[in-house]
């Protein structure tokens, strides 16, 4: 496989959200704005590159048995370092993802490609697949963004051009679950033709 | 009273699945019917309170004590997936029929994000029930985990019932599958938002 497709893939093949619906618990609770979903987007391609990077390299010396604690301990090691470096330079932006930095521990998509691509294969490889698969998670978080921003408080990346407050059932929780439903139908559409 | 308020808020108001959106992946996964629905809520039912009064003990005595909060990710990943490890085997052992009807489900908690969810909500967020606001004591904790998993297993049995009627409708072809799942739960969640102000 080129190293250019093991990057487009994660884009629309195995887009981790709207293909492999993994890692739904971010995708639906951060997406409030645009600005959210993207923010979360980067936070999560962060972990999973580096992740990836390591696992791979450690991936030939751990025991068969015990390679799920390993990889988890990997990750957990990576989201504690994303904590430290977000509360020291943008606390902000920590303060409104809040509980769903440490819950990239438990995000499918992580520990996912930590096993069916990181253990298998090489430490570039691994990265590319870190930067394609977090690329596509990002897009497909800042899409949800979009869309729930838009419906919701009439702007976009907080640049308002629809006057009023907006349908506020898509800011709240209701909205994220059937935006994301229609825009599955919509993603099923155009990929199958 | 005031644990009455937790469990009314916890269940209902903010529920785990519907308005707080950890767990999703198993809800979705696992309600397409009713029998592993029920299963799984009963699984996670148990390990969430134990877990989570495991992670506060050794938050409140071990880690803020040594200032090692930053710890706090790590440590408790390790501890509840050695958790869903020692339930599994003590299971095992002594109720057979017990495991038999949990035992599939075990495993897949450790990645449940409404466990480490929970286990972190309660050491980090201050909670004001009628009074003042303050961090939660032990039995809140138990309390607050118990109702939030009470409250996961009755929007999974619910969505289950829901979901075993949608299999057998004649549903438009993009929509087959999880996209319809999810509108459905969207307007679940809609219905659930008519009992925000109770508490």
């Amino acid at each position: 496989m080129s190293k250019f497709s093991i990057i487009t893939r994660g884009l629309v093949k195995e887009n981790p959200t709207f293909v492999l619906v993994l890692g739904m618990c971010p995708t639906l609770a951060t997406t409030t704005s645009a600005m959210n979903g993207l923010e979360m987007g980067l936070a999560t391609m962060f972990v999973l590159i580096l992740s990836n990077i390591v696992i791979s390299l450690i991936a030939p010396v751990v025991p068969d048995k015990v390679h799920i604690p390993v990889y988890i301990v990997v990750i957990a090691t990576f989201v504690t370092v994303l904590q430290l470096l977000m509360q020291a330079y943008v606390p902000q932006v920590y303060a409104t993802l809040g509980l769903f930095i440490p819950l990239i521990v438990v995000n499918c998509i992580v520990l996912g490609r930590a096993e069916a691509f990181a253990g298998k294969n090489g430490a570039l490889d691994s990265a590319l697949d870190g930067i394609g698969i977090g690329i596509g998670f990002t897009l497909s978080l800042t899409v949800i963004g979009v869309v729930r921003e838009i419906l919701g408080s009439g702007s976009v990346f907080g640049w308002k051009f629809i006057a009023g407050d907006g349908i506020l059932a898509f800011v709240m929780a209701p909205g994220a679950f059937l935006v994301m439903g229609y825009l599955m139908v919509l993603f099923n559409k155009l990929a199958k033709k | 009273m005031e644990y009455f308020l937790i469990i009314i808020s916890a269940i209902f108001v903010n529920n785990i699945v519907l308005a707080q959106f950890l767990g999703v992946c198993p809800f979705l996964g696992v309600s397409s019917r009713l029998s592993t629905a029920t299963g799984m809520s009963g699984a996670v039912c148990f390990v969430i309170t134990l877990a989570t009064v495991v992670t506060y003990l050794l938050n409140t005595y071990l880690l803020v004590p040594l200032g090692l909060e930053f710890l706090q990710t790590i440590s408790f990943i390790l501890v509840i997936a050695a958790l869903v490890q020692m339930v599994e085997i003590v299971l095992k052992k002594t109720s057979p029929s017990l495991y038999a009807a949990l035992g599939i489900f075990l495993p897949l908690i450790t990645t449940n994000c409404a466990v480490l969810g929970v286990a972190i909500t309660v050491v980090s967020k201050e909670f004001s029930f009628g009074g003042a606001p303050h961090l939660m004591n032990l039995g809140e904790a138990t309390v607050y985990a118990l109702a939030t998993s009470l409250g996961y297993g009755l929007a999974m049995i619910l969505f289950a019932g829901m979901r075993e009627h949608l299999a057998g409708n004649d549903v438009p072809k993009a929509f087959k599958g999880l996209p319809i799942a999810f509108i459905t739960v969207g307007i679940m969640a809609m219905a659930f938002l008519g009992f925000s102000g109770i508490v």
